[in-house]
């Protein structure tokens, strides 16, 4: 991809965001977010994230992959105890990625 | 009076800095490692300005994805947004438009958080000399901020430069989501939701112009709400 279709996509990406964060602030008073999306929106976490999640620990090469020998999945689970127990985000890269490392010496 | 509030607002702003320098690294990190160039990298943390959506954005530019599945995936992943420009638009209300469309600008995750709650606590009261500086205190956490992102987002490119392919850091993004989605997965709804978007993710990968992300994250939010309904009713 040229350096061009980059900048062209992240300039789309940073208007749509500044447009959502203006919204309100420039629209009349008057105007309130709809209840079902304002409900909805705590719900765009939990499944954008756990979207992008499963299928890069799951097909790490394309086919599905639940077992032992998938070292991805394995050290996945590890981090996930970790961010479980601890709620803290670089810990949980840090120890995700050294049990992957681990893991591929051991196996 | 004004510098007081701003000064504050900076302050208010550094326990959450301890967090966004790391986090600012490994963006910085990822993005080289994605193939996207060091100039694009830095312009994402200007231009987008909103930390999860840049890492989103990475593992897309990553796998090749076409540009209309990018800027529909900002839109749903920054979609809070207007929930926060909503929330604060009135307390800004009686400013000038060059002063809205900066602290939009500046309208972060972690910005909002500390502005909103010095505005709804702080300075509740209407109409005295503290409250109507009290935009200052929005410009000094949203600025250290941006700073905060701008210098460890350089600092994390430069350093991407010299890890060798062999660490196999893409795996960190995948890490990466998996420490932020932690805090969503407090009640059934939220898990219903988490489980539906990776089944329906992990099935639809094969799906063309890698569609699948979206109807698996739509799948997710419905199923999500559509339990809490059933819940609350």
């Amino acid at each position: 991809m040229g350096a061009a279709r980059y900048w062209l996509i992240i300039v789309g990406m940073g208007a749509i965001t500044y447009a959502m964060r203006l919204s309100f602030i420039l629209l009349p008073g008057r105007l309130r977010l709809p209840a079902i999306l304002r409900r909805s929106l705590r719900f765009v976490p939990p499944a954008v994230f756990s979207a992008l999640i499963l299928p890069a620990v799951l097909r790490p090469a394309g086919p599905l992959e639940i077992s032992p020998s998938n070292v991805r999945l394995l050290a996945a689970a590890v981090a996930a105890i970790v961010a479980w127990r601890t709620k803290n985000t670089v810990l949980t890269i840090a120890v995700g990625m050294a049990a992957l490392w681990i893991l591929q010496w051991v196996l | 009076m004004r510098a007081s509030a701003f000064l504050a607002g900076i302050t208010a702003e550094l326990p959450i800095l301890l967090g966004v320098v790391p986090f600012g690294l490994i963006y910085g990190v990822l993005a080289l490692q994605a193939g996207i160039p060091a100039a694009a990298a830095l312009g994402m943390s200007s231009i987008l300005f909103a930390g999860s959506a840049q890492f989103v954005a990475t593992q897309l530019f990553g796998a090749g994805v076409p540009g209309a599945v990018l800027l529909l995936t900002t839109f749903i992943v920054n979609l809070r947004h207007l929930l926060y420009s909503a929330s604060v638009a009135p307390y800004v209300r009686h400013l000038s438009p060059g002063w809205k469309w900066l602290l939009a600008y500046l309208l972060t995750d972690e910005a909002y958080a500390v502005t909103i709650v010095h505005y709804t606590t702080v300075t509740r009261k209407r109409d005295n000399a503290v409250t109507r500086e009290r935009h200052w205190f929005f410009l000094g956490a949203g600025l250290a901020l941006w700073m905060t992102w701008q210098a460890s987002t350089a600092v994390g490119i430069f350093l991407g430069a010299q890890v060798p392919a062999g660490w196999q850091l893409d795996f960190a993004l995948p890490l990466t989501f998996i420490a932020l989605v932690r805090p969503s997965l407090v009640d059934r709804p939220g898990v219903a939701a988490a489980i539906v978007a990776g089944v329906v993710a992990t099935a639809a990968v094969t799906l063309p112009l890698r569609l699948g992300l979206i109807i698996a994250a739509l799948a997710g939010i419905i199923t999500g709400t559509l339990a809490d309904r059933g819940r609350t009713a």
